[in-house]
């Protein structure tokens, strides 16, 4: 499990889970769960034309996961934000699946960017993820005050002089970039549930934001070595641990914090 | 008029019994789509509706694997997945994209499962691309009275349904005041939203069926402004998009560079962009004159 050819997937696969608890936290935090898996899914397109035109795949990823953000920040000023980002998100889909058809790649190609390859990861191809990935957290970590206070109360963060606008441009560059980096790992249909289950774990866990921060990455880091060792064993993709990890983390939560209200606080539902 | 006719319809459109079959099927589903997805896009369910989409995957992947027809599992995760989402507080608007999220997150990593399944112990290579991106002019003909039923069966729930869904989603409260169950109206809600999207998933794909859900309904309900003439004029735009899909996917055949036809699913998701786009932009116009 530690041979040699796996020390890539190891590295790669931490990388991903870092960034993945750190964007992850301000994407259950401002509700953008819908935005944060219609970008990775998006962006599959952008690998699949990248792949028809013989570009690098993190180039195309980037591409239209920028693409698909800025289209989201647009189109949602003038709809409702949950049918804009629908419409973005199965626009790109459907010229992905033109992309598809034009090539003549094995569906298993195919299969791995939607469920995540970990094993493929090549030593060149870790120093962009981890530069990348430096950068995405370095961002948010620059601007988690204004993120925070954007996030959480939007009217008072406009009265301090931070532009809820541009924030949440911010925000959704920040996932754009996230995503590419962590698209070809994890695969585009389950980033997501890394970006999401840990995060939503770790808020129902700890009240203090930084620390809510520090455990969802715990989590995230812990998920991924796992699923990794999972897959290895069973030699099931890795997809499957993931996805089902995320879901146990949210499950573990909830359960922790439904168990630590007294039973004379409880209220049904909450 | 004969010769425009010749280029919009290519030689032996009428005849060819896939593209009927394709008419048929995907006419249904979008009609179907269109009418639900008027009450996702009023209710604030898009979300939803595609997490019920992806999650199809999954069912489609397992039938894969026993090898009965994909619509069958498309529809029992659909409404399966309907009810755990449900269960697991999908009231809430805070928490239900969240507890959305993390039912199509698990969905989909059984679908991973199921289709690596399907891709080695069986030789069914194509299942991926299949489930996910549609393939309309493959579907057999003894798939249609399935259509029929579950497309039936959906606009029943909503028809039967129509006012209470209504009230409850312009204002749960007031619905409940007026003695709605608001709970139970939402369960159903979800219900039909998972039927249609698995009739959707036939035609243009799992992922995809978003579109035809939400697509035509966001249009529709920019342009008129009573629920009743949206619901009507959102199933008129959702065939008549399909169907225009379907003509131009024939006609694609032997444009380059593969020769063998461009997607019918990547036809009806571009018109149907193109539609929202412009209805937003008269909107505005609308309203600036207005």
């Amino acid at each position: 499990m530690f041979a040699p050819f796996m020390v890539n997937a190891w590295v790669a696969a931490s990388i991903v889970a870092v960034i993945a608890g750190v964007v992850g936290f301000f994407v259950v935090l401002r509700g953008a769960a819908f935005v944060a898996d219609a970008v990775p899914q998006g962006a599959f397109a952008g690998a699949a034309g990248a792949s028809l035109l013989g570009i690098n795949t993190l180039a195309g990823l980037g591409l239209f996961a920028l693409a698909g953000s800025l289209g989201i920040g647009w189109l949602s000023k003038r709809a409702r934000r949950d049918v804009a980002t629908a419409l973005t998100l199965v626009v790109m889909l459907g010229v992905g699946a033109l992309f598809l058809s034009f090539t003549v790649e094995y569906s298993a190609e195919i299969f791995s960017l939607l469920f995540g390859q970990v094993l493929g990861v090549s030593t060149t191809e870790i120093l962009p993820i981890a530069i990348l990935g430096a950068v995405c957290v370095l961002a948010v970590l620059l601007l988690f005050r204004p993120l925070l206070m954007s996030s959480l109360a939007p009217d008072s963060s406009a009265a301090a002089g931070i532009s809820t606008g541009r924030m949440e441009l911010i925000f959704l560059v920040i996932v754009a970039l996230a995503t590419s980096l962590t698209l070809p790992v994890v695969g585009a249909l389950l980033i997501f549930s890394l970006m999401i289950g840990p995060p939503a774990a770790a808020r129902s866990l700890v009240s203090s934001p930084l620390a809510a921060m520090g455990l969802s990455v715990v989590l995230a880091v812990l998920t991924v070595w796992v699923a990794i060792a999972a897959s290895f064993e069973t030699n099931w993709p890795i997809g499957f641990f993931v996805g089902t990890g995320g879901a146990v983390c949210y499950a573990a939560g909830r359960l922790v914090a439904w168990l630590r209200t007294s039973p004379g606080r409880r209220v049904s539902g909450s | 008029m004969s010769s425009v006719l010749r280029v919009l319809f290519a030689p032996g459109f009428f005849a060819s019994s896939p593209v009927h079959v394709a008419l048929a099927v995907g006419g249904i589903a979008a009609l179907v789509s269109g009418v639900v997805g008027t009450f996702t896009v009023l209710r604030g369910q898009s979300y939803s509706g595609h997490a019920l989409a992806d999650l199809s995957v999954t069912g489609g992947s397992a039938t894969f694997l026993a090898s009965v027809s994909p619509l069958w599992g498309f529809a029992g995760t659909g409404v399966i997945a309907a009810g755990i989402m449900d269960m697991i507080g999908i009231r809430r608007p805070r928490g239900r994209d969240l507890a959305t999220g993390i039912v199509r997150g698990a969905g989909l990593g059984l679908a991973a499962l199921f289709l690596y399944w399907d891709a080695t112990s069986t030789s069914t290579t194509g299942a991926t691309v299949t489930i996910l991106f549609g393939s309309m002019f493959t579907i057999s003909n003894s798939v249609v009275p399935l259509v029929v039923a579950f497309g039936v069966s959906a606009l029943a729930i909503i028809a039967i349904l129509y006012r209470p869904l209504l009230l409850s989603s312009v204002s749960a409260d007031v619905a409940a005041a007026r003695g709605v169950r608001v709970r139970l109206t939402g369960l159903a809600c979800l219900l039909a939203i998972a039927l249609a999207v698995s009739l959707a998933a036939v035609t243009v794909g799992a992922i995809l069926s978003t579109a035809l859900l939400v697509g035509p309904a966001a249009i529709a309900l920019r342009l008129t402004s009573t629920p009743g003439r949206a619901t009507v004029a959102a199933a008129l735009i959702a065939v008549a998009m399909t169907w225009l899909g379907v003509v131009l996917a024939y006609d694609s055949f032997g444009w380059p560079p593969s020769h063998d036809g461009w997607p019918v699913s990547f036809f009806i998701v571009t018109l149907i962009f193109l539609g929202f786009v412009a209805a937003q932009l008269t909107g505005r116009v609308r309203r600036v004159r207005g």
